[in-house]
């Protein structure tokens, strides 16, 4: 004898129904069993017939549940009814599924209940502070019909809730009922249950929640707020959903983290997780610790999958997550630098770079022969390599790989418009790339180059045109990189500063001052050079002005160590 | 779309006349069942691990498709209960690679039940595989309302030339060719059916560097719940209807998804690649086998210092090949 009864919906899996059953009876709770109406007959009569020698084990009328419909409300009040006039001992009905598993001995669940005679465990909010509806419905689950189940029928579903909404249809609300909703699997005292099956306005309730969706998560949670006397409001079955609204399945790995959660019951379980049902069934164990239910690391676990399916992870493009333009979420996995002329610039300043920011300073990989590795490899993590061609197959898949590939460490790398501009508008509207254009210093490999004035006029020209439709994406609306251009003219006259604030957003040397400085390659003759393009028509804008006897900074101000007052 | 699978439908029909049944154990299918496909010309000796692989794994029943070997697969799958084997001397090539016959079969026993189609060199690899067997992926995409499963083909090759990872019968291909490329991968969409194409891996970058176009493609579809109005279009790259090929979240998220270790590059290897280029029994005329050959395949040695060691299936996840989704 014991003061609580068991209300059990089963549906499938009954072998592993009828041993739950069994050990709740062996712990003297009296069961009552809902079949759907949806089994065969013949399956019927031979589970009935398998549990008959248990006198505790009772069957209810049947009636068909579809999911999310009136069915499933329809079988429990069957269930509770009968529990409640055939067991007069109960104090507490707990409304349980055929793939719910006790985690903690029977006795504790029965001596945890006896504890607490008054309360009712039942999750119920209302509507407007809970966000976990599915399909949008939420306040209108309670004012509009619904009498097509959503699985089955989804299309005249869906119609039928267009047309409501077409035409304003809104349904009135039984007076005296604020709609909750909640876990529907709850535990009720005899009290609050009688009061809410023997209500004189039931048949009222009942016509009303025939047609709200999903009315097993609203009908007992709305109801239990007009009689009971002290809602607990959470529910003693770990149950734990995802995103579209189906239940999180238990599998025989998950048998530690059950038994840390503390919980009474847990669903859904895997019919065929036997170590599951092996380890928590026999009642051996019986630890005794007399906690609170804690499913806190459970809950950790399941909020991870959900957000890895519904969200994933940033910068990743796989065979099971490959997002359109704009649903990225994020376009790459980490953060990192593009520099554009200041190799052609600065003599040392790859190795310069490595040095000051301690992360991978590429060359430029993505040009023409082959992408240019750090310290000259061929391979790199991810067995990607230098191969233009492979790499052209897929430029930007190129670039996600190698910065998905070296996640935790920071990529630098150089580009300009010698290289392939395909991945133009990746990094323009990558909010992880740090891009520093120093535009025209193209112009200074050419200026030390020994070819042809109509060669190196035809080469400028080229360049420059590639270089400004890049910098008009960089510019555009579109752009969320963090970019910064300056002309060359400009950047020669300072350069430190800039180069300060771009090392400092790397981040490796906060606040302090670059002990040391890139070299500038030699410029003398660089105005002469330009303006012997300019002689020749072609018009290289893209450096700023230079004058035709230009001096760089550094040859006017000799003595002066480069350093940066913040 | 609709008269492409039904075109396909009708030639599996056509070409299944060409199969003449050699043990027939498909009577002891029982619902629920999950089954195995697999065509195989001359793989005996992989035959003893790959059996006991999937059967590990819960396989329920393997239907096998013998292209004529003269090994010993005969003698070897006859009176195994859960096998299932099938004979035919004709054409690999004209019957689609193969997909012919396996549309057929599928469309006859496998109707209602979750059918994997793998080849004997290729091993499912799915999240929670060490823990869960097939049945509990199953059950779960039963329960989400999921139709099609998708696993990427890995390929995965020993460390030294190829001729020198002698693999014995029995043996689990792993011990001897343990590593893989973990991120060197392409994809993109193919528009016609709405599967991904997916290519790159270490034969892309040894045997197609100059032509990555041609390289081979890597997705692939291998667990389906059937139906007979189902057809696979080439190999089991993609499938008829187009909504099948939807394995891949286009929303930003990530849906579930494992993976096929492609233990190809053993010893057998260079024999394989002769035969089957004296054959011309391969896809686009063999241009694979070609390649290998212009590379003298067998000595080449597919390792590089950025060669991953294959431990378990939580690598592959973490390494962003397969994920396990909204499965926990």
């Amino acid at each position: 004898m014991s003061g609580l009864g068991i209300v059990m919906l089963a549906h499938t899996a009954l072998d592993r129904a009828e041993q739950v059953a069994r050990h709740w009876t062996a712990a003297g709770c009296p069961v009552v069993i809902h079949l759907d109406r949806k089994v065969p007959r013949r399956v019927f009569n031979a589970f009935r017939k398998s549990l008959a020698n248990d006198p505790r084990i009772r069957f209810c009328k049947r009636h068909t549940c579809n999911w999310g419909t009136w069915g499933i409300v329809k079988a429990s009040q069957s269930a509770s009814e009968m529990l409640l006039s055939e067991f007069p001992e109960v104090r507490h009905a707990y409304l349980t599924s055929g793939s719910c598993l006790p985690l903690r001995p029977v006795q504790e669940l029965i001596d945890y209940l006896a504890q607490r005679p008054r309360t009712d465990f039942i999750e119920s909010a209302t509507t407007s502070d809970v966000p976990w509806t599915i399909g949008g419905l939420d306040q209108e689950r309670f004012t509009l019909r619904f009498p097509f189940p959503w699985k089955k029928q989804r299309l005249l579903f869906d119609g039928y809730v267009a047309l409501q909404r077409r035409l304003g249809l809104v349904r009135k609300i039984p007076a005296g009922l604020v709609p909750h909703m909640g876990s529907q699997w709850w535990c009720l005292t005899r009290q609050t249950l009688t009061a809410i099956l023997q209500d004189p306005d039931r048949r009222m309730h009942d016509r009303y929640f025939r047609h709200v969706w999903i009315p097993d998560e609203s009908y007992y949670q709305t109801l239990a707020r007009l009689y009971s006397r002290r809602i607990e409001s959470r529910s003693l079955t770990l149950s734990k959903f995802d995103f579209q609204g189906k239940p999180h399945v238990f599998y025989d790995d998950h048998l530690q983290l059950l038994r840390r959660s503390d919980c009474f019951l847990a669903r859904k379980i895997w019919p065929r997780a036997d170590r599951l049902y092996q380890s928590f069934l026999t009642d051996g164990s019986g630890a005794m610790k007399r906690t609170e239910p804690n499913p806190g690391k459970i809950d950790r676990i399941f909020a991870k999958a959900v957000e890895r399916r519904t969200r994933g992870r940033d910068g990743l493009y796989m065979q099971s997550r490959f997002p359109r333009h704009g649903n990225e979420n994020g376009l790459t996995s980490n953060e990192y630098s593009v520099f554009q002329g200041f190799a052609e610039l600065f003599e040392d300043f790859q190795p310069w770079l490595a040095k000051v920011t301690q992360s991978q300073v590429h060359g430029h990989l993505f040009a023409p022969e082959r992408a240019e590795f750090a310290n000259g490899q061929t391979m790199m993590s991810g067995c990607l390599t230098d191969s233009a061609k492979l790499r052209d197959h897929d430029p930007t898949g190129f670039l996600t790989s190698v910065i998905w590939n070296t996640r935790g460490e920071r990529q630098c790398f150089q580009f300009g418009p010698h290289d392939n501009q395909a991945i133009s508008w990746l990094m323009a509207r990558d909010t992880n790339a740090q891009i520093s254009v120093i535009s025209g210093a193209w112009a200074v490999p050419l200026f030390h180059s020994n070819r042809d004035f109509a060669e190196l006029r035809r080469e400028a020209a080229r360049l420059q045109k590639i270089e400004s439709e890049h910098l008009d994406i960089l510019r555009s609306v579109w752009t969320k990189a963090r970019v910064r251009i300056w002309t060359m003219a400009e950047f020669v006259d300072s350069p430190m500063e800039p180069i300060q604030t771009i090392v400092n957003e790397i981040g490796h040397t906060p606040t302090r001052h670059l002990a040391e400085a890139p070299r500038m390659v030699d410029l003398d003759g660089f105005g002469r050079f330009l303006q012997n393009l300019k002689n020749q028509g072609m018009h290289p804008y893209l450096m700023g002005d230079f004058p035709v006897e230009f001096e760089p900074a550094s040859r006017r101000r000799p003595a002066r160590k480069p350093y940066i007052v913040q | 779309m609709r008269w492409r699978r039904k075109r396909r439908l009708v030639r599996c029909l056509a070409k299944s006349r060409q199969l003449s049944a050699i043990q027939n154990n498909t009577a002891r299918i029982r619902p629920g069942d999950v089954l195995l496909f697999s065509t195989l010309r001359n793989e005996k000796i992989r035959l003893p691990h790959f059996l006991r692989y999937y059967r590990d794994l819960g396989v329920d029943h393997f239907l096998i498709v013998d292209n004529d070997s003269s090994d010993g697969t005969h003698e070897f799958l006859s009176g195994q209960k859960d096998v299932s084997l099938w004979h035919t001397d004709r054409s690999y090539r004209r019957a689609a690679f193969g997909v012919d016959w396996l549309n057929h079969l599928l469309r006859k026993y496998a109707h209602g039940h979750w059918a994997l189609v793998v080849d004997p060199d290729e091993f499912f690899i799915y999240p929670f595989c060490d823990t869960r067997p097939i049945r509990a992926l199953t059950d779960w995409l039963d329960n989400t309302s999921v139709r099609s499963f998708g696993a990427m083909l890995i390929d995965i090759y020993p460390k030294g030339p190829l001729d020198q990872a002698i693999y014995s019968e029995g043996q689990d291909p792993l011990e001897i060719a343990r590593w893989f490329d973990s991120g060197n991968y392409t994809i993109r969409k193919n528009p016609t059916y709405g599967n991904l194409w997916i290519q790159g891996g270490p034969r892309a970058r040894t045997f197609f560097p100059d032509n990555p176009a041609k390289a081979p493609a890597l997705n692939k579809i291998p667990l389906v719940k059937w139906n007979r109005r189902y057809a696979y279009v080439s190999s089991t790259h993609s499938l008829l209807p187009r909504g099948l090929n939807q394995v891949y979240d286009q929303w930003g998220g990530e849906k579930t998804s494992g993976a096929l270790l492609h233990a190809k590059f053993l010893h057998t290897f260079a024999e394989k690649a002769e035969e089957e280029l004296s054959r011309g029994q391969h896809y686009a005329g063999s241009a694979e086998y070609r390649a290998y050959a212009e590379q003298s395949a067998a000595s080449t040695d597919l390792w590089c210092q950025w060669s991953e060691k294959y431990i378990n299936w939580r690598q592959l996840e973490i390494l962003g090949l397969m994920s396990k989704g909204n499965w926990a």
